[in-house]
């Protein structure tokens, strides 16, 4: 944060906000003391007293009564603002159109308010990405803990760039320790946002945080120009064949790297799903959201939802596949018993989230936004080597994964996308369709990866799952991961992963239908493994949830499928956590979230490659759980997947048209998922 | 005597509450005032009768016409309402949602006649205001003055 720059020229409250925080060292003593707050409400009651609200909190404020005036400000002071408050109503620009710009370009948090309070508002609030919703008349209380979204947001970047750091560190534990959330926040900015986001599973790293902040690369601003030459170069590669690394070829900017390019690709897919897919079914998409507020499933689902159908909608996924993955979705909303049916479960998974899908694209695209978000921190940093390590497991997974499914139905989904070695191929191109394609050539190691997606869902584990699954697995198993992630409980942290889960959703969405057309046996190499996992998940459960507790697990924040396979910890809790979901019975959504969180980490280690590939993705959760936590290798193979959305994304649809080719691009690399929302 | 003032006011505010005119939101107002800014709330309320009349203008207008917007009276009110809400002015704040429902289910009769019941809230809340103000003015004063700074 640069508090230093008072360099908010727009800042009216210059004066005030000139506290000692001046330059980046002083931030971080003084944080949130200082945030830059951008408020903008074209009422000017509400903007005089707003004003007041946070200046009394210490933070710099600036005020803006129109939409294009701030966007203006954003763009010319790149770095100047922390966070965005904005109202839904405004006559020049509807609310959410600000919030999709500035999550594109600007990748900052945004807090969207107003005196409607109805459901569906908020709903589209959320999937549009906007990290909180608040209801007028604002109070000062509201305003007080407003930082936490940047912290978060910074943490997932930072995450993933530094796989050391422990992703998983969980937001109670920022909050904690708020220098060194100032000294987050503050590099947050500069920072990576790409890596941040894949916050790392691993707990015990948390102290690594203060370290990490003098890590923490610069922020990527995607200005107007730069995203310009982004979409040319994607046009001119084709969106289906537009992969990070070419894209960066192409655009030959000095100083961006292949994360910030994939992170941005999977935002701007789902922003381009989001547009095509928005007719549909967002009605179903909605009642799915709001129902399960509390059960990640339904997240997962919508975002599936949102994916099949976007899918269904592209022609990529034919009618009778996104019924049958809905179908699926929704049998493993349910969060199977250990039953091994796998396929059924991943069958239900869709089904459940088939639901969701309904809801259109453009809850889709919101929650991918949102779940890409999740992703980003998930998959886009999986190293090549996780990924390696991530098939491995993949493939031993794919035992497991039959296990799993039964397990955990929502593991399944995930696992047959991951499966694939490659999973980590740019999502963007898996999502468009080539999911389902990849799903049965993922099979065998998506088992894994979804698994993974399935047990991790519920809670955090969904974002996670998603980013392991698609990235280092199987391809096709992320996609399932994050379908599952949304149906997944994901009670609060959920939404993150869904982001992510959107991701990895749409990659799954291919697999799904394969899978649920061959009876879910999508990864049939899964199935069994979904099998093993689920006994495997189930003894664990117990241990998921201890795995939990340790690991700061972010889910939340999916800075946990950053990718860094070490994730471990965080990618066992969540995957615990979806698979407890599903077949446990005691969801240990605690213990998923701190998996997620470590979801960042991506299983760096895949150590257990094994492990984690057989338990399906409900296994892996379980997996996770028990034992993950001390195998860092199953995390690797969850995480890798779930580490950059992008990666997971590109890796399912690289599953499914089994290319396999998964690049460690796949990380959003500070995409965050709430930037995605177009 | 300064604190027969000072007593009379904190009764004129409590009656003000007690009356259903103001809810927490006031205090909040309130709470933000500081040696920096000592009339906030005077000042939000005055620029709130100041813009709010224009609302309640086009909104009158609105209701003038044949056939009724719904849409457009549903946005005119719903700016009016988070205006009023923000300033604590809790019984216009519930004329304002009734207002809004009949809006919803296009009750032009209904609509009417709550605007009828907002526009009288709106006038004696300001009234009640002003005189609020008008004796925390000569509360305040003495009070600072007394106050060693």
């Amino acid at each position: 944060m640069n508090l230093g720059g008072l360099q908010a020229v727009k800042s009216m409250s210059v004066p005030s906000s000139s506290l000692s925080r001046k330059s980046g060292d002083g931030v971080s003593d003084q944080f949130p003391a200082g945030l830059r707050v951008l408020v903008v409400d074209d009422d000017p009651i509400c903007l005089l007293i707003l004003e007041k609200m946070l200046k009394k909190c210490l933070y710099e404020v600036t005020k803006c009564n129109r939409a294009e005036l701030a966007l203006n400000y954003l763009r010319e002071n790149k770095n100047g603002y922390d966070i965005v408050i904005s109202d839904v109503h405004m006559p020049d620009m509807d609310g959410f159109k600000l919030l999709e710009h500035v999550g594109l370009e600007m990748d900052l948090p945004v807090i969207m308010m107003s005196a409607d309070d109805g459901k569906k508002v908020v709903m589209k609030g959320i999937t549009h990405g906007a990290v909180d919703y608040l209801i007028k008349p604002v109070r000062i209380e509201a305003l007080k803990n407003i930082w936490q979204h940047v912290v978060r947001k910074n943490k997932d970047e930072y995450k993933g760039k530094d796989c050391e750091q422990t992703g998983s560190v969980e937001d109670g534990e920022q909050q904690q320790k708020p220098p060194e959330d100032a000294e987050y926040s503050s590099s947050a900015n500069e920072g990576n946002w790409k890596n941040s986001k894949k916050r790392k599973d691993e707990e015990d790293e948390a102290e690594e945080r203060d370290d990490t902040s003098s890590l923490k690369k610069p922020r990527v601003v995607w200005s107007v120009e730069l995203h310009q030459q982004f979409v040319t170069a994607v046009n001119h590669l084709g969106l289906d064949k537009a992969v990070p690394k070419k894209i960066l070829e192409l655009m030959n900017v000095p100083g961006l790297t292949r994360e910030n390019v994939a992170s941005h690709l999977q935002k701007y897919r789902l922003y381009l799903r989001r547009l095509s897919g928005v007719s549909q079914h967002q009605n179903g998409l909605n009642n799915a959201f709001m129902g399960p507020t509390d059960a990640t499933f339904g997240s997962m689902s919508s975002f599936n939802g949102i994916e099949l159908q976007a899918l269904a909608s592209s022609g990529q996924l034919p009618p009778q596949s996104l019924a049958i993955i809905q179908a699926a979705a929704l049998g493993r909303a349910t969060n199977k018993s250990p039953v091994p049916v796998p396929l059924v479960d991943q069958r239900n998974l869709f089904s459940f989230e088939s639901p969701k899908l309904r809801f259109g694209e453009d809850s889709l695209l919101n929650n991918n936004s949102k779940q890409i978000n999740l992703l980003h921190g998930i998959p886009t940093n999986m190293e090549p080597k996780q990924l390696a390590t991530l098939h491995q497991s993949a493939q031993s997974l794919g035992n497991l994964n039959m296990q799993l499914q039964s397990q955990s139905s929502q593991s399944g989904s995930l696992l047959t996308q991951r499966p694939q070695s490659q999973p980590r191929t740019p999502l963007l191109n898996e999502i468009n369709g080539s999911h389902v394609s990849t799903l049965p050539s993922s099979l065998g190691q998506p088992i894994m990866s979804q698994a993974l997606p399935s047990s991790v869902l519920p809670r955090n584990g969904i974002e996670n799952v998603r980013g392991g699954t698609f990235g280092s697995v199987s391809q096709p198993s992320s996609a399932l991961d994050f379908s599952v992630n949304h149906g997944t409980e994901f009670p609060g942290n959920s939404f993150p992963l869904m982001s992510n889960s959107g991701i990895p959703i749409l990659t799954s969405k291919g697999m799904l239908q394969e899978e649920v057309k061959s009876e879910m046996k999508v990864p049939r190499g899964y199935l069994p493994n979904y099998d093993t996992f689920d006994e495997l998940n189930q003894n664990r459960t117990q241990d998921w949830g201890v795995q939990t507790d340790g690991s700061t697990f972010d889910v939340s924040q999916h800075s946990n499928l950053q990718g860094s396979l070490d994730v471990s910890p965080s990618i066992l809790v969540q995957q615990g956590f979806s698979s407890n979901l599903k077949s446990e019975q005691s969801r240990n959504i605690p213990v998923s979230k701190a998996t997620f969180a470590v979801g960042d980490s991506r299983a760096g280690n895949i150590s257990n490659p094994s492990q984690q590939l057989n338990s399906s993705p409900a296994d892996i959760s379980q997996r996770i759980k028990a034992e993950r936590l001390p195998n860092m290798g199953f995390q690797n193979t969850f995480f890798p997947e779930q580490f950059g959305q992008d990666d997971l994304m590109s890796a399912l649809l690289k599953q499914q048209e089994g290319t396999g080719a998964v690049e460690s691009e796949f990380g959003f690399d500070g995409y965050h998922l709430d930037n995605l929302p177009v | 005597m300064e604190r027969n003032l000072h007593r009379q006011l904190a009764n004129m505010k409590k009656s003000l509450f007690d009356q259903g005119y103001l809810d927490e939101q006031f205090i909040q107002l309130e709470e933000l005032q500081d040696a920096a800014n000592p009339n906030f709330v005077e000042e939000v309320v005055t620029m709130y009768y100041r813009d709010s009349a224009r609302l309640i203008q086009n909104i009158d207008h609105a209701l003038e016409k044949n056939p009724l917007d719904f849409a457009k009276l549903d946005n005119y009110m719903h700016q009016f309402k988070g205006s009023s809400c923000s300033i604590g002015a809790k019984k216009l704040k519930n004329e304002c949602t009734q207002f809004k429902e009949y809006c919803e289910t296009g009750n032009g009769e209904g609509c009417k006649r709550t605007f009828q019941q907002v526009k009288k809230e709106y006038a004696a809340l300001k009234k009640k205001l002003e005189h609020y103000f008008q004796f925390a003015r000569q509360v305040g004063p003495v009070e600072k003055a007394c106050r060693p700074k």
